[in-house]
């Protein structure tokens, strides 16, 4: 385990490409999570037309 | 046969799209876990970078992703512009924050893999400065929309800019072979790879990974924008979700 965190002397490259990686992804989902939220509750604001 | 036309109204389109994204979903999380596994245990140490080399498991299927969703924004822009169909001018709008987002993940992982590789972080070479245009792109499409007002408006201006945007594809994709800088060439061609077999499936299952979460993010993105931009349609106030 050590070693595999260790990765060869480069856990500081590796793990910092991987970390970030992982963490944009997230934060990406979360935001669309968000915007999608908001959209909903704006929309729902708004009355409905007939036409369109 | 398919009736495309039927789904190219955004009414029809948002359920599709919304029974889409758990597979694309579930998909791109297994290969992402099948590759990690391959990537970061299965596949042996590199006898000349060591570790390090194991970044290009996020590097390359993030650096193809970021070239190939701009060509599929461009796509749908000149769709868009052609056309005039709104559903193909949102599709380009929902693609841009996941092309800036691959192209920033490629950038990032190819400075720390070129610090222990090659010794800097970062260096004016061919393919990382057009690949840094490439980032600037896609902000500059994500601006020039928050800057119009009009959302149609905006769907033309930002055709046209992602549209002249793409001459930038070919030259990061060519421009290890026009300019002989840091950058190495592609390990990876068809038929003949430079790599070992575990490497080249660990990258390719990676690669399919960020195709999947892309295409799935992409339609969750895209079914929100089709609710920010047809509310107060009827169909819209009828859904589901709108009654909690």
């Amino acid at each position: 385990m050590i070693d595999f965190l260790a990765m060869g002397g480069y856990a500081f490259y590796v793990w910092g490409a991987y970390g970030v990686t992982a963490l944009v992804i997230v934060a990406e989902i979360l935001a669309v999570r968000a915007r999608r939220k908001m959209a909903l509750s704006e929309a729902r604001l708004e009355p409905a037309e007939v036409m369109r | 046969m398919i009736p495309w036309y039927r789904y190219s109204s955004p009414a029809s389109f948002y359920p599709l799209a919304g029974r889409m994204i758990p597979w694309f979903a579930w998909a791109a999380a297994i290969l992402a876990l099948i590759g990690l596994v391959i990537g970061l245990s299965i596949a042996p140490t590199d006898f000349q970078q060591g570790d390090a080399y194991r970044i290009i498991f996020i590097h390359v299927p993030s650096a193809w992703m970021s070239m190939f969703l701009y060509l599929v924004m461009a796509f749908w822009g000149a769709l868009a512009l052609g056309f005039n169909t709104r559903l193909s001018a949102m599709m380009a709008q929902a693609i841009a924050p996941t092309g800036a987002l691959m192209t920033f993940i490629a950038l990032w992982t190819g400075s720390l893999w070129g610090r222990p590789t090659w010794g800097t972080y970062w260096a004016w070479d061919a393919r990382m400065t057009s690949e840094l245009i490439l980032l600037f792109l896609y902000l500059g499409v994500i601006a020039l929309r928050s800057a119009i007002d009009e959302p149609r408006r905006a769907d033309r201006a930002c055709a046209v800019l992602s549209i002249v945007g793409a001459i930038n594809v070919p030259i990061i994709y060519y421009s290890v072979k026009w300019w002989n800088t840091l950058h190495q060439g592609s390990s990876v061609r068809l038929g003949e790879s430079k790599m070992a077999t575990v490497m080249l499936a660990g990258m390719l299952i990676m690669s399919f990974a960020a195709w999947f979460y892309a295409i799935a993010v992409v339609l969750m993105r895209v079914r929100t924008i089709i609710i920010e931009r047809e509310r107060g349609a009827t169909w819209v106030a009828e859904l589901t979700e709108m009654r909690a």
